[in-house]
């Protein structure tokens, strides 16, 4: 295992906040900022007056070179954090923040790899993919994103202009009639990968396996991060 | 720690319903069980699969599904808690008490530890007392249905007084040792006793 950084309580004083429908994009200054590795995460705290507190984890979509944090937050229908940050936060505004946190869902170029991303998966999956565009290394990092429309993708301009494969399942985008990933525009970005970075909901990340298993790629090297109910 | 300007946590009127029984930091899941895995979900073949006990034991045990069923069985009503900050109130699970394991495969004198090794090479670290005295169970049933391959079916570890990822999914053997040793989150940041009581989420925690 890596030696994985980590870092303990601090504050982050929110530099940048910008929201759409149903994502909010947050910038933070970080108060002792530990560079983290692409794909590792932070917990977000707030605190009420009464010291009730409630948190959640996010992950860095920053490269760790970037002097501010950014977090990609979803507002969950009745999400006590992410419809807080989406609703209320402004600039100016001082959060607890711990981090980074988290050993085995990174990734800075040590093999060549692919990602598998679904919705809001994609944000640690961007991390990985600004490191790799900094340090020349696009070759060793392979993306797929996957979402309803372009709208419900996060940093689709950005996946796009890197040559990420976009497959919109509600959507066409550039004569690409809306489906799930094909097996065959997968099996070409597998080739050649010796891990598999898979990110997104419990559904989303047992479609992917499959996916990734039928293009050859063995279980034991693909690592997973899912998140949200399985119903 | 600076308090939140404009938070006054307005749900927390839902959290009412079980306040005493939620740790700091958690909040209630209700219906909702939310999976978290790091590996690919295995295919667990129960025709295949053994329970092992072994590492500092008089005598190493393998049991096979049909005689881990056939052992007095063992029932667990209560609370689930996860790192992640969910809570699940009044879960049932199902199987074999780890204390019926142990009795047959007799822990050594020295046995303080228990690393628990999951099919898929998941591993977790536990003290040998938060095992024993009725606190853990090696389940196949939840609610009454067999459990789901998603949170570990056909069988997992469960340990509910710690957090989740002590409850290790798709278990298959539980190793004594006489040292701590850290399986595989706690080799990745996470705690190694991992008490929902005290906040032991992450290394460094006290």
């Amino acid at each position: 295992m890596t030696d994985a950084p980590a870092g303990a309580w601090t504050t982050g004083t929110l530099a940048e906040v910008k929201r759409s429908d149903r994502l909010v994009r947050l910038r933070f200054e970080v108060a002792d900022r530990v560079d983290h590795l692409p794909g590792q995460h932070y917990v977000l705290r707030l605190r009420a007056p009464d010291d009730y507190t409630a948190q959640r984890s996010y992950s860095a979509a920053s490269d760790p070179d970037d002097p501010l944090l950014e977090l990609m937050v979803e507002c969950l229908p009745d999400g006590e954090v992410s419809g807080f940050m989406h609703d209320e936060a402004r600039v100016g505004d001082v959060f607890e923040l711990r981090g980074p946190i988290g050993g085995w869902f990174t990734w800075s170029g040590e093999v060549p790899a692919v990602a598998v991303a679904g919705g809001s998966g994609v944000v640690p999956i961007v991390a990985m993919m600004r490191y790799a565009r900094r340090l020349g290394l696009e070759h060793l990092l392979r993306v797929v994103a996957v979402a309803r429309t372009l709208d419900a993708l996060p940093y689709a301009d950005e996946l796009r202009e890197y040559g990420a494969l976009v497959a919109l399942t509600r959507e066409n985008l550039n004569g690409r009639v809306a489906a799930p990933p094909y097996p065959e525009e997968v099996a070409p970005l597998v080739e050649g990968t010796e891990r598999a970075y898979v990110c997104g909901s419990v559904g989303f990340a047992s479609y992917a396996q499959r996916l990734l298993g039928e293009s050859g790629m063995r279980a034991d090297a693909i690592r997973v991060e899912q998140f949200g109910a399985s119903g | 720690m600076p308090v939140t300007r404009g938070f006054t946590g307005k749900r927390r009127a839902d959290r009412a319903r079980h306040a005493d029984r939620l740790p700091p930091g958690q909040y209630d899941a209700g219906t909702d069980w939310p999976a978290l895995t790091a590996e690919a979900t295995p295919r667990v073949d129960t025709a295949q699969w053994t329970m092992v006990v072994d590492g500092l034991v008089r005598t190493p045990r393998t049991w096979d599904w049909r005689e881990i069923h056939a052992l007095e069985g063992s029932t667990y009503h209560g609370d689930i808690h996860c790192v992640t900050t969910w809570s699940k109130f009044d879960t049932t699970f199902t199987g074999v008490s780890v204390d019926t394991l142990l009795e047959q495969a007799e822990p050594l004198p020295e046995a303080a530890y228990v690393m628990a090794h999951a099919t898929t090479g998941y591993t977790t670290n536990l003290p040998l007392e938060d095992v024993t005295g009725g606190r853990a169970w090696v389940v196949w049933e939840f609610d009454g249905r067999p459990l789901p391959v998603d949170h570990g079916g056909p069988v997992r570890l469960l340990v509910p007084h710690l957090y989740f990822w002590k409850s290790a999914k798709w278990v298959t053997r539980l190793e004594l040792m006489d040292r701590d040793r850290p399986g595989f989150w706690e080799q990745n940041g996470y705690h190694d006793r991992g008490d929902p009581w005290l906040e032991q989420r992450y290394q460094g925690d006290p």
